[in-house]
């Protein structure tokens, strides 16, 4: 493990930049931690902290220098690999017939700097659905391949997180090239950097720095463990699957769908949904057709209609399809759950609406109707 | 910008880009139904490459048919080149892109990307009685099954198709069930939800036929194909007559957007209907099977 002093943190970017990435990290926008592209660590939130509740999203200044002391923000590293918007082809009318056309894919090595464990854990939960599967996405494996991740160790995570919970946080285990714990010891800024790759070794090795000492890396493990204990959230998964499969009929379900405006927004902030339509952009002179891809929501009416009408048709229907889906069906497809317990769906949704409140109002509907028999 | 011309040879596989295809032969089987027998277009050596992709098509599995500038609907195979003709789908207008397909001609070009999902489970059947159940434009994915049938005889006991459809005039392939009916050892049997003047034929819903038709439930495959309801009370009454969830298979109908499981659309509990499905044993989904809203 490598120490590097935070006024050397530069060095990580510029040996990046001369690698040939483009860099994209956090940054403030608009009252929130957006991913955007940044092409120097004085970009960083520096001085930033969140507080994230039900419905709720804040940013203060900390009166640190801290540049990753926050949690999750309305942005995922998808928005990048998985783009809301994506041209799948283009096709053109011709004299006797039409031709489909593929624009090349973007060349541009990415490095994505400060991705959490929790989101970490998800692009590894989406390379499973695009590289993984029967198929292979052409556009997410092209965007995909060559990402350098240089994941941050949470310190502080946010009133939402339950990622220990889902076994996928605070610290990172695999799939990034470094991993860094920020510490603030007194006067002290520093970053505990860890290799996780061959390329992540050669990068380490040009930074200015030394060699961990013990008691900086147990500043850096006590930080990490105390993360665990700050989570504002735990979920429950024990038989997750079982327990959600056999209530499909729960009247937890009813008592959501009261309240659920079925807007898709924890759809579109959750790291690991995939889904996706799509859409035919024809020009008025009816020679040129563009199909796009789209992000999708199973909250919408038209995500299951066939010609017969949608299939679910009930906001209840919808609600438990996401859910069941995110904590249970998900294990059956892909051999892991499909959340990773960033708490994004709890703060963005505009009613408040918390998924590891609904999953133990199952759980105790559940025992109840046990204890009843 | 710099673009590659994607319906060519050297092309990585993108399996949401389409192969060209052409209209070699239009029929009209009824008022809403259509037949369109297609083939691939572009150089010697892109036919060939599309010609092989589908001639591995088995009996049941489905095509993403593309109109130009409308979009893309699941159609099954209603006829297979491994048979020895063209690439065959039957089709029902029932909305935008559908009745796109409807106005194609001869001669007009289409995109086809396929073949996909799972399929109807002809060597399972092997030496065993075969029982055939379709509801209205169900006929269409299975008629590539009584084709294999009957090409390969003596390889299956009985063979029984049950046909149920709304009117007379809507039955498709009418010629054909009259020659399958033709054929030593093949019992097919049609019924109306509503008769008319003309029609002699059994008038009732599909299901009432099947304590009545000569089959060994013990050694049998039934596959059945048509609306959700329709499939629900055939698995009834063949379980009534003994049969085992694991020797009955559906196909099932979600709506699907990219046919290889990167959309999402088509799930059905945990399944992924195309790719898992569209056929399944019915041992496989009867958990989920008439589960409202599922
Ligand atoms: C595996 C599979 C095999 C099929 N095989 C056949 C066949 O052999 N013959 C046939 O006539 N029909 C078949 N269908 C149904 C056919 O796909 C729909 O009728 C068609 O998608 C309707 O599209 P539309 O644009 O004309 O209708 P609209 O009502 O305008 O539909 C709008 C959109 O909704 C979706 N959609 C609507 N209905 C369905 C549906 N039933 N299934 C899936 N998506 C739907 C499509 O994305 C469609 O573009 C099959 C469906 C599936 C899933
Ligand atoms: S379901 Fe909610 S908590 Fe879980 S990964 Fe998605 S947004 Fe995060
Ligand atoms: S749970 Fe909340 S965010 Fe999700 S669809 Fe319902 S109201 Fe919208
Ligand atoms: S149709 Fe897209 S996942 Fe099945």
């Amino acid at each position: 493990m490598k120490v590097i002093e935070r006024k050397y943190l530069e060095n990580l970017f510029d040996q990046l930049k001369e690698m040939g990435y483009d860099l994209f990290g956090p940054t403030v926008h608009d009252g929130a931690i957006l991913y955007d592209q940044i092409e120097s660590a004085n970009e960083l939130p520096a001085g930033w902290r969140d507080k994230q509740e039900k419905g709720t999203y804040r940013l203060e200044k900390s009166g640190e220098p801290s540049v990753f002391a926050f949690a999750a923000g309305p942005h995922s590293w998808k928005k990048f690999l998985h783009p809301a918007e994506n041209l799948l082809w283009r096709a053109q009318r011709t004299d006797d017939g039409f031709k489909v056309l593929k624009d090349p894919e973007p060349k541009r090595k990415k490095a994505f700097i400060g991705v959490r464990s929790c989101e970490l854990n998800a692009i590894l939960i989406q390379d499973k659905v695009f590289l993984n599967g029967l198929a292979v996405d052409a556009s997410y494996q092209a965007l995909r391949k060559d990402v350098f991740i240089v994941a941050v160790n949470c310190t502080h995570p946010a009133g939402t997180c339950f990622c220990a919970s889902m076994n996928t946080g605070p610290g990172a285990t695999k799939g990034f090239d470094i991993s860094l714990t920020e510490v603030l010891d007194g006067d002290r800024h520093y970053f505990l950097a860890e290799s996780g790759s061959s390329l992540g070794d050669d990068v380490l090795i040009d930074i200015s720095g030394h060699d961990a000492l013990d008691d900086e890396i147990a500043t850096g493990k006590k930080a990490l463990e105390d993360a665990v204990g700050k989570m504002g959230r735990n979920l429950d998964t024990t038989n997750i699957k079982e327990l959600l499969y056999a209530n499909s009929e729960s009247p937890v379900w009813d008592e959501v769908a009261a309240r659920c405006l079925s807007c898709g927004n924890c759809t579109m902030v959750c790291p690991t949904c995939f889904c996706t339509t799509v859409e035919d952009k024809t020009d008025l002179t009816g020679q040129h057709d563009e199909r796009w891809s789209k992000w999708d929501s199973c909250f919408s009416l038209e995500f299951s209609y066939i010609h017969t009408g949608p299939v679910r048709s009930t906001v209840r229907s919808r609600y438990r399809q996401w859910m069941t889906h995110k904590l249970a069906s998900w294990i059956d497809q892909f051999g892991t759950s499909g959340c990773v317990g960033c708490g994004r769906c709890i703060t963005w949704c505009p009613v408040g609406i918390d998924i590891t409140e609904e999953l133990a109002a199952i759980r105790n509907n559940q025992t109840e109707k046990t204890n009843q028999i | 910008m710099e673009e590659t011309n994607y319906n060519t040879e050297t092309i990585v596989a993108d399996p949401m880009v389409p192969t060209l295809y052409r209209v070699e032969n239009y029929v009209k089987e009824t008022s809403d139904t259509f037949t369109l027998a297609i083939a691939p277009s572009g150089s010697a050596a892109e036919i060939k490459t599309a010609k092989q992709k589908q001639l591995d098509a088995a009996p049941g599995q489905f095509n993403m048919l593309y109109v130009f500038g409308m979009g893309e609907v699941p159609v099954s195979i209603s006829a297979s080149p491994a048979g020895g003709g063209l690439l065959t789908h039957t089709t029902r207008d029932v909305g935008s892109v559908t009745k796109a397909l409807s106005a194609l001609k001869v001669g007009d070009m289409l995109g086809v990307r396929g073949p996909f999902g799972t399929s109807w489970p002809v060597e399972r059947a092997v030496g065993k009685d075969v029982v055939l159940v379709a509801g209205g434009i169900g006929l269409a994915p299975l008629r590539p099954v009584i084709h294999e049938l009957l090409a390969r005889r003596n390889d299956f006991g009985r063979v029984v198709v049950l046909y149920g459809s709304r009117s007379p005039a809507d039955i498709i392939f009418k010629n054909e069930l009259k020659k399958w009916k033709a054929q030593p050892g093949v019992i097919v049997y049609v019924t109306v939800d509503r008769g008319s003047t003309s029609w002699h034929g059994s008038v009732g819903v599909v299901t009432r036929l099947i304590p009545k038709i000569r089959f060994d439930p013990a050694n049998a495959i039934v596959m059945i194909c048509g609306p959700e309801i329709m499939m629900h009370y055939t698995v009834d009454a063949l379980k009534q007559r003994g049969m085992s969830g694991e020797d009955i298979y559906v196909s099932m109908e979600r709506n699907m957007k990219c046919a290889v499981g990167f959309c999402g659309h088509c799930q059905f509990g945990e399944h992924f209907i195309c790719k898992d499905g569209p056929v399944f044993p019915y041992d496989r989904l009867s958990s989920l099977f008439r589960k409202p809203e599922i």
